[in-house]
């Protein structure tokens, strides 16, 4: 035993003999490995945005079922029975409103709480050091417990009309993903935008609250002509929606694959230069936050 | 003694921020910047105005450039070496640099020159209690607290006993920390950071929290820690402490090393080092104004402070002030403290008899009598505050420092020494009865 503790301790991969080399504008090798050796922080990050907002509401958990609920059944009448918008197949209005809702109240909490993020947890940023990704992510991941809870509605509905979902029901979980990863990407513009520019966050309920109508939300994004579908689907949330839709409705999402491709594309892009973006901010955030 | 001992390579470090004279360029709004676009491009784009413009434009970007050359640098060209082991202390006044090395070390900010190499984990405390969350368990936030710290929940788990008996909190462990008292809340932030077993631990100011019993428990702490061959860096305005835990010390002023000696040599010329008062301070770019806070304090003099203040003599000082929006019940505070950082009094507004009325708006001058100066002789450290009910609104930590003189004492007596005490108290001697041999004709 104590031979092998001998050995890790003076193998060159031990963080007690490595040089760690602070140099201005030098791209940090270390900072992937640095943000899997601080998973422990990003975990307890997470669980204390998670058990903080449970503490202090005392609706806190229902807060996350009536909200999308209540919204759920104002689409329902407005979209489904007023403006008598068609449904995709023959699933229920109220089930093809929720399969929206979902991923929508995810991106549209998770965008909030993310672009807040850096902002509020300044006395750490200003305090220690961690790679600061960690903090808009698990901002990201408080929404998903919300997300999780919702479920709980979806399942709900399922039973009332006695839809039941097919096997694509198993490919959920990929379109969890893709809109964490939109979630992300988009999050991480607006968290770095918003130290730099402290009026942006004014900004980030409007994208919200626009989003949502031109997001496929409360309707099919069937009824979008088909000449306006590929620029319709330039909005990232276009292929999540539509991927939730698949994965819950079945029949009907994937309307237009060129589209849900480019969807797709778009979401990448997103993360991939909101990550950049975030980067090249982040070790400025401490002077200037 | 190779340089394998070498544990800490500082080559040419230098840290530059730039100054901004507003305070509401502080940050920079989008709007500013959408405004200053749009006018721009407007006027390009008018052909009949064009070259105009163009020599306009360089002609602001000259100005421009000007402008950003207002920089300053928190520390240029410093360089040093810190071996395995060593107890190093960072002295300096404030402004001089102490805290953006810290950072830089802890990795907080980035070099803007230079190099730093660091061999080994390095824990940093420039706060105590960084993270906690007042909704929390004392439970909890040690976890929170130790993670953001560095710790694994492993070894936090191990020392878990260890921090919940150095902090005294066993009973109060499942209470949210916002429900304990400060002393207490101290007590558990630095408990869970002294359990840190980094092999470099990097520590601001940190003492300066708590009861005197318990600095005296964190610096034992501290002194353990670095007995089992743990680098310490440690940043304080307490002396005594720097003393009694550093063996060597690096001094800074300005940004640059000045001394860099044995820790007995290096407090000596801090304290030695001379006053700086000079007639009207200005308060709102004083680089030790507490950031964040809006300049209501402006500028304050004391007079005849350059020639040094006197013992039991009167002391004027005027305040100058601006309000930033009317405030009901403002209190102005003027406190004197040793080079040590201990606090000798505080003025305060509300304390004492003051006809400032009871909403104070627009700006203007506030002056404060002391009527007798109660110092002993020596150097000390003068701060300023202002407070609402429970609000500090602006704050300049010890903006100047001043010597105080005895002057009218009799030549022949003894010269005055710290022994004697800080303050001055006032008394009547009298004799009640004297039973001598010695005939002055005076007791017949």
């Amino acid at each position: 035993m104590p031979a092998a503790r001998v050995l890790r301790a003076t193998s060159n991969r031990d963080p007690a003999n490595q040089w760690l080399v602070l140099e201005p504008n030098r791209i940090e090798k270390q900072y992937w490995q640095d943000l899997w050796r601080y998973r422990e922080l990003f975990a307890i990050l997470a669980w204390r945005d998670i058990a903080v907002r449970y503490k202090q509401t005392f609706i806190g958990v229902a807060w996350a079922v009536i909200r999308p609920f209540l919204t759920m059944v104002v689409f329902t009448v407005i979209f489904g029975r007023l403006a008598k918008l068609p449904t995709e197949g023959d699933a229920p209005y109220a089930v093809l409103v929720f399969a929206g809702m979902l991923p929508w109240q995810f991106f549209s909490t998770a965008l909030g709480s993310c672009s807040d993020s850096l902002i509020a947890n300044s006395n750490l940023l200003t305090k220690v050091y961690f790679p600061r990704l960690i903090v808009p992510a698990s901002a990201v991941i408080t929404s998903f417990v919300d997300f999780l809870i919702s479920f709980v509605i979806l399942a709900g509905l399922m039973v009332w009309f006695q839809w039941w979902p097919s096997w694509r029901l198993l490919t959920l979980p990929i379109w969890v993903v893709v809109a964490f990863a939109a979630s992300m990407g988009a999050g991480l513009w607006l968290a770095s935008l918003n130290v730099q520019y402290r009026d942006f966050r004014y900004v980030v309920p409007f994208l919200v609250q626009f989003g949502l109508y031109v997001s496929p939300v409360g309707f099919s994004s069937a009824i979008v002509p088909a000449k306006w579908q590929l620029l319709y689907a330039l909005n990232p949330m276009v292929g999540v929606i539509e991927g939730f839709r698949w994965a819950i409705i079945g029949q009907g999402a994937l309307i237009n694959p060129l589209g849900f491709w480019l969807s797709m594309g778009v979401t990448l892009l997103l993360l991939v230069t909101g990550i950049r973006q975030f980067r090249r901010m982040e070790k400025r955030f401490a002077d200037v936050i | 003694m190779g340089s394998s001992d070498v544990v800490i390579r500082v080559e040419g470090l230098g840290k530059k921020y730039a100054l901004h004279h507003e305070k509401p360029e502080s940050y920079l709004a989008l709007r500013d910047v959408v405004a200053r676009k749009a006018k721009s491009a407007g006027r390009l784009l008018n052909p009949f105005t064009l070259t105009g413009q163009l020599r306009k434009a360089q002609r602001e970007a000259a100005a421009e450039r000007a402008a950003s050359e207002e920089e300053f640098w928190a520390l240029k060209d410093v360089s040093f070496e810190i071996r395995r082991g060593e107890r190093v202390g960072i002295i300096g006044r404030n402004g001089a640099g102490k805290s953006t090395l810290l950072k830089i070390l802890s990795r907080i900010t980035e070099p803007t020159t230079g190099r730093v190499e660091i061999r080994g984990r390095v824990a940093s405390l420039l706060e105590v209690g960084t993270g906690f969350h007042p909704e929390l368990t004392g439970r909890e936030n040690i976890y929170l607290n130790g993670a953001i710290l560095g710790m694994t929940r492993r070894e936090i788990r191990s020392k878990f006993d260890e921090i919940v008996d150095f902090a005294e909190v066993e009973k109060f462990l499942d209470t949210p920390v916002k429900r304990y008292s400060s002393g207490r809340y101290v007590r558990l932030a630095f408990a869970v950071a002294a359990h840190l077993e980094p092999e470099i631990l990097v520590v601001d100011e940190v003492l300066a929290v708590g009861d005197a019993s318990f600095q005296k428990k964190c610096l034992g702490k501290m002194q353990d820690v670095s007995r089992n061959g743990r680098t310490i860096l440690f940043v304080s305005h307490n002396m005594p402490a720097v003393h009694a835990l550093c063996s060597r010390g690096i001094a800074l002023q300005d940004g640059k090393v000045i001394l860099d000696s044995d820790i007995q040599q290096a407090v000596v010329n801090y304290l030695g080092s001379g006053s700086n008062y000079v007639g009207r301070i200005d308060l709102i770019s004083h680089p030790n104004r507490e950031r964040g806070l809006e300049p209501w304090l402006e500028w304050i003099e004391l007079e005849g402070a350059d020639q040094g203040l006197e013992l039991r003599k009167p002391v004027f000082i005027q305040i100058g002030f601006k309000a930033q929006k009317p405030i009901r019940e403002p209190q102005f505070t003027i406190s004197f403290a040793t080079l040590q950082g201990e606090q000798i009094f505080v003025l305060n507004s509300s304390w004492q008899t003051s006809s400032i009325p009871e909403t104070l708006d627009g700006s203007g001058t506030i002056n404060c009598q002391i009527h007798d100066l109660p110092l002993m002789p020596g150097r000390y450290s003068v701060s300023t505050r202002l407070w609402v009910v429970g609000e500090k609104l602006d704050d300049i930590p010890s903006f100047t420092e001043v010597d105080v003189s005895w002057t009218y004492r009799k030549p022949h007596e003894q010269p005055y020494q710290r022994g004697h005490g800080l303050i001055y108290v006032d008394a009547a001697w009298e004799v009640l009865s004297n039973h001598s041999n010695i005939t002055t004709g005076y007791f017949r």
